[in-house]
């Protein structure tokens, strides 16, 4: 009975999103193969995730404990995933393309001398071997590809699987896994921790993001996009061209290498919508587009879409918005 | 002796091709652009060799030496060169009929072999991705083929004392780390803006020829680089949104509209 693995990552002692997602991911390939699904967890035994686990469909838990897994340190992470992958032996390990899964996962891949499949958005057993779907060419094309060795390894995409409805009363066997991490197994050592400081919404938790694009010609318009989010309640965001030409810090980027946002409602201010952007926004349902160009790709995936100048559309739009809220 | 830095770079189509003007080409599973279109650098591997020449900079340019290690079938010497005219020392391509299909872990077998023909390697600089297939594997599995310790997605790469003192990219902030030479650092966009090639730089990488090895004369046969991930095939995404225009007769009155119709929708 080897079984598929997650591993998984905690927010708080709790299950990060992401872990309950890959369970959700998880679950049709175990039902495939036949094999139980397994989460490994970097948590003390005592922590609400390893109860969690079972609430959101894990059928076995693995616990790696280790205080040197408390941050995500991918060294260390990866240390410990070789370590439950020896004892499980398992014939596919899932984890999230995250800051910490897309190191982890190619390098242990590497290890036990496997292919894997980095930032998948769809994965399904046939023939014995594991199909997954990934964007390429900046999220232009979708590649179909496929694992034939096991364990299959891959790094599954946030957001693109639902999380699983809990299951109460649900309460799997739980193993521990012997770790020996010390401080010297690793040669990367972490200096100092500098994080942004990010006044007023996280653009990830934001109900609604103003965003603007390259066609805003320079940072000064970002305040009427700053006025235009305060109004709203919401949160400022930008296309990668903005960061890269150093009109707002990188912490504003939305897109395949940038943040992936969830806002009900997305308002598109001269963005184009590369492919590459998109990705970002992937799971929004309300998109608004205000670009002058009628071709622009945003308006492919746009809900609502103004063709105008943003110069006069943005400033009438906000004035309306500032009398409609106040009503 | 000098420190020895290693960049690779990948040949890629140019991700600034307009999405209508790329085709899918289903026999070699790959996408494909106009012959028009020139191929570019990958933009991140252009962000890894500005952050070689940046420490090629501040230790002197006599106390380091750069050299661009490139894998493919076929080569545009315009562009593939491009690195030589920012002001690397050397390039070194491994052009070979069997690169044409390498899957991360092959492209990461033939970079390996290559850095082991080098001799000693102080430090191995990837971009953080590739543009064509986003895959960002090679590098960390180039990593571990050789042994080195590694950290991924950077901003800032120095050298100091016998150490790789990096700030890593993270999505709320920056950490600083070091890891001890030799190691393998990849660098994303965050480095800012690769330097324009200058005159000089052009004058002078005219002149520079490749180092161009086949597989063979890196001691691998094909076999060793049967790719472990198979591509099936590709498709173009369907977007099935209809988009609802709002009228106006002029753009104020399209945003005093849109406004009203947000409104209608519940979304304000």
């Amino acid at each position: 009975m080897p079984g598929v693995l997650v591993w998984a990552e905690v927010v708080d002692g709790g299950l990060a999103s992401i872990a309950k997602e890959l369970l959700a991911a998880g679950r049709p390939v175990a039902q495939a193969l036949g094999e139980p699904l397994a989460l490994a967890l970097p948590t003390p035994r005592e922590a609400p995730a390893v109860r969690e686990a079972g609430l959101f469909g894990a059928d076995v838990v693995y616990v790696a404990e280790s205080p040197l897994l408390r941050e995500p340190h991918p060294d260390y992470h990866l240390l410990a995933l070789q370590g439950v992958v020896q004892q499980v032996k398992p014939s596919a390990v899932l984890l999230g393309k995250t800051p910490l899964g897309v190191v982890v996962g190619p390098r242990l891949a590497a290890r036990l001398g496997v292919g894997m499949a980095q930032d998948v958005i769809s994965l399904r057993i046939e023939g014995g071997a594991l199909i997954a779907e990934r964007p390429v060419y900046g999220g232009n094309a979708i590649a179909r590809v496929a694992l034939r060795q096991r364990p299959f390894v891959v790094t599954v995409r946030p957001k693109a699987f639902d999380p699983p409805e809990p299951t109460p009363g649900r309460s799997p066997p739980f193993q521990t896994v012997p770790l020996t991490l010390s401080p010297e197994s690793v040669k990367v050592q972490v200096l100092e921790r500098r994080p942004v400081e990010t006044k007023g919404i996280r653009l990830e938790d934001a109900r609604v993001v103003v965003a603007g694009g390259r066609g805003l010609g320079g940072p000064e318009p970002f305040a009427q996009l700053e006025e235009l989010a305060r109004l709203l309640g919401g949160a400022v965001g930008a296309s990668r061209a903005v960061c890269d030409a150093g009109w707002l810090p990188y912490h504003y980027q939305i897109g395949l290498t940038g943040k992936t946002i969830t806002a009900d409602l997305y308002i598109a201010v001269a963005i184009s919508g590369a492919s590459q952007h998109m990705a970002g926004i992937a799971t929004v349902k309300n998109i608004v587009a205000i670009n002058k160009d009628p071709d622009a790709p945003i308006f492919q995936d746009a809900r609502f879409g103004v063709v105008g100048d943003w110069r006069k559309v943005l400033p009438a739009f906000t004035d309306e918005v500032r009398k409609l809220l106040r009503q | 002796m000098p420190l020895t830095i290693v960049v690779t770079a990948k040949q890629v189509l140019d991700p600034e091709t307009p999405a209508s003007a790329l085709q899918i080409d289903h026999a070699r599973k790959r996408m494909v652009a106009p012959p028009t279109v020139p191929p570019v650098v990958n933009g991140y591997d252009e962000n890894a060799v500005e952050a070689a020449l940046r420490i090629k900079d501040a230790l002197g340019a006599a106390n380091v030496k750069v050299t661009v290690l490139s894998v493919g079938k076929a080569f545009v010497m315009d562009v593939i060169k491009k690195p030589l005219s920012m002001g690397a020392d050397e390039l070194v391509l491994v052009q070979d009929e069997v690169c044409d299909a390498l899957d991360a872990f092959g492209t990461a077998r033939v970079l390996a072999a290559a850095i082991r023909q080098m001799g000693s390697v102080d430090l191995v600089l990837s971009g953080r991705q590739a543009s064509d297939w986003d895959q960002a594997q090679v590098p960390l599995i180039l990593a571990e083929l050789l042994g080195l310790p590694c950290v991924h997605i950077t901003r800032k790469v120095e050298i100091k004392d016998r150490s790789v003192v990096v700030e890593r990219v993270l999505p709320d902030g920056v950490e600083v780390v070091r890891a001890p030479l030799p190691a393998l650092v990849t660098v994303s966009s965050e480095l800012g803006q690769p330097r324009y090639p200058t005159l000089r730089g052009i004058m002078a990488s005219t002149r520079k020829q490749p180092v161009i090895r086949k597989v063979a004369d890196l001691g691998l046969s094909p076999a060793d680089l049967a790719p472990k991930v198979e591509v099936l095939d590709l498709y173009v995404p369907v977007r099935q949104r209809r988009c609802e225009f709002i009228p106006g007769e002029t753009d104020e009155e399209k945003g005093r509209n849109l406004a009203q119709r947000l409104r209608e929708a519940k979304l304000i």
